[in-house]
């Protein structure tokens, strides 16, 4: 799924990583743990083709069957989470966005607050809607920045249920990996 | 999907987003107002129409400006690039998109424009709102380039006007001569460079 030989990045003078080797086969759990500022997050941009490596190899999946959540949950304020899914379902072709949409909205506890504008959302439940918009197009390889950021505990486990599906290929980085420690088959840690 | 849906979905959304913010086009409305009463003023009398004119084309670029500024504003604070991106469309619709949605912003700012600008000085006749109608698509099109090139940069305020000021000049050119070919030309070739160029703006770096 995920093959690095020798990964680098590097903005100006500063380096932010070097070196990372990875082979991540299809099904496997990344965790990528560190403080803040250690690279964790320039390392999820370079998997999910939003940077590039200054240096290394790399073999990625094909760009759509990628999902990625960042620190944002990368959801139009201004609209509905009806109307931001509805957005991406049809960027992503969706043959049966609908259905699809009102499934995850049920799913993640957004269904009554779908015609709501996400900007009177709190924190959490905008992460959930992250979360909506990550697993819409049912990716292969889920790119996950942070995951477990303002969640209630509801929300969490909710995340935990999505962890729990099988047939995906996760990177996670956390400065917190106590939650995700145990599914990981693959590790590199910052310091 | 095709193409000209994920162009009508993106420019959808730009359009919804404006309708619910309502912070560019009042914004561009007042400003257009505001700088031909200024004008109007301001110029002495018995300075001719291509006095007039040219100042018409003055408010005319620099009310695209401003639309041009607030373009990628949700984009930028929200981080919606990284998500437009990474979905599998041609990455070119997100700027034809949004160009359709400033050139809409445009066009309604220039419903008042014009019958304001009569109003001050003296009526439009059909072949100065024919080279508006094509300086608008040059406008859009290269302003909205720039807009997602500055959008990327650290003085993004300075850096829009920077790049598209001159590359206006000609626009005010042909509108002031009426160059209606030029204005047409410059339409084409631009739109299509801008077109092939959009890609590469938003390349991961």
């Amino acid at each position: 799924m995920i093959s690095a030989r020798g990964l680098a990045k590097r903005y100006g003078d500063k380096r932010v990583f070097a070196g990372v080797d990875l082979d991540l086969p299809d099904g496997g759990f990344l965790l990528v743990t560190g403080p803040n500022g250690s690279g964790k997050t320039t390392l999820l941009r370079v998997l999910a083709r939003l940077a590039a490596p200054t240096a290394g190899r790399l073999e990625l999946p094909e760009r759509q069957t990628i999902g990625y959540l960042g620190h944002e949950p990368l959801v139009y304020r201004e609209l509905t989470p009806l109307e931001n899914l509805t957005l991406f379902g049809r960027l992503y072709r969706l043959p049966e966005r609908g259905e699809r949409i009102g499934m995850l909205l049920e799913r993640f506890g957004l269904w009554e607050v779908r015609h709501e504008r996400v900007a009177s959302f709190s924190r959490g439940m905008q992460q959930r809607l992250g979360l909506c918009r990550v697993l819409l197009h049912s990716p292969a390889l889920l790119l996950l920045d942070e995951p477990t950021n303002a969640l209630d505990a509801a929300g969490l486990a909710l995340l935990d249920g999505v962890f729990a599906e099988q047939g995906r290929t996760w990177v996670v980085a956390t400065h917190e990996p106590g939650r995700v420690e145990h599914l990981a088959t693959e590790r590199i840690a910052f310091a | 999907m095709s193409y000209a849906g994920d162009v009508a979905a993106l420019a959808r959304k730009d359009l919804l987003l404006e309708l619910r913010a309502k912070e560019t086009l009042p914004s561009m409305l007042l400003f257009v107002v505001s700088a031909l009463a200024i004008f109007h003023f301001a110029l002495p009398r018995g300075a001719g129409h291509g006095a007039a004119s040219g100042l018409l084309w003055v408010s005319l670029v620099f009310t695209a400006l401003l639309g041009l500024t607030r373009a990628f504003v949700a984009e930028r604070e929200q981080g919606m690039f990284d998500a437009l991106v990474l979905a599998p469309c041609d990455r070119s619709a997100i700027w034809l998109g949004k160009s359709i949605a400033v050139f809409v912003f445009l066009v309604c700012a220039e419903v008042v424009a014009l019958p304001a600008f009569g109003a001050f000085f003296s009526a439009v006749d059909g072949r100065t709102v024919a080279a508006v109608a094509l300086a608008d698509v040059g406008i859009c099109t290269v302003g909205t380039l720039f807009g997602a090139m500055a959008v990327a940069g650290r003085a993004r305020e300075l850096l829009l006007p920077l790049l598209f000021l001159p590359m206006a000049i000609p626009i005010v050119v042909g509108g002031v001569g009426g160059y209606l070919w030029f204005l047409a030309l410059y339409d084409v070739l631009f739109t299509v460079l801008a077109w092939a160029a959009f890609e590469y703006v938003v390349a991961e770096a």
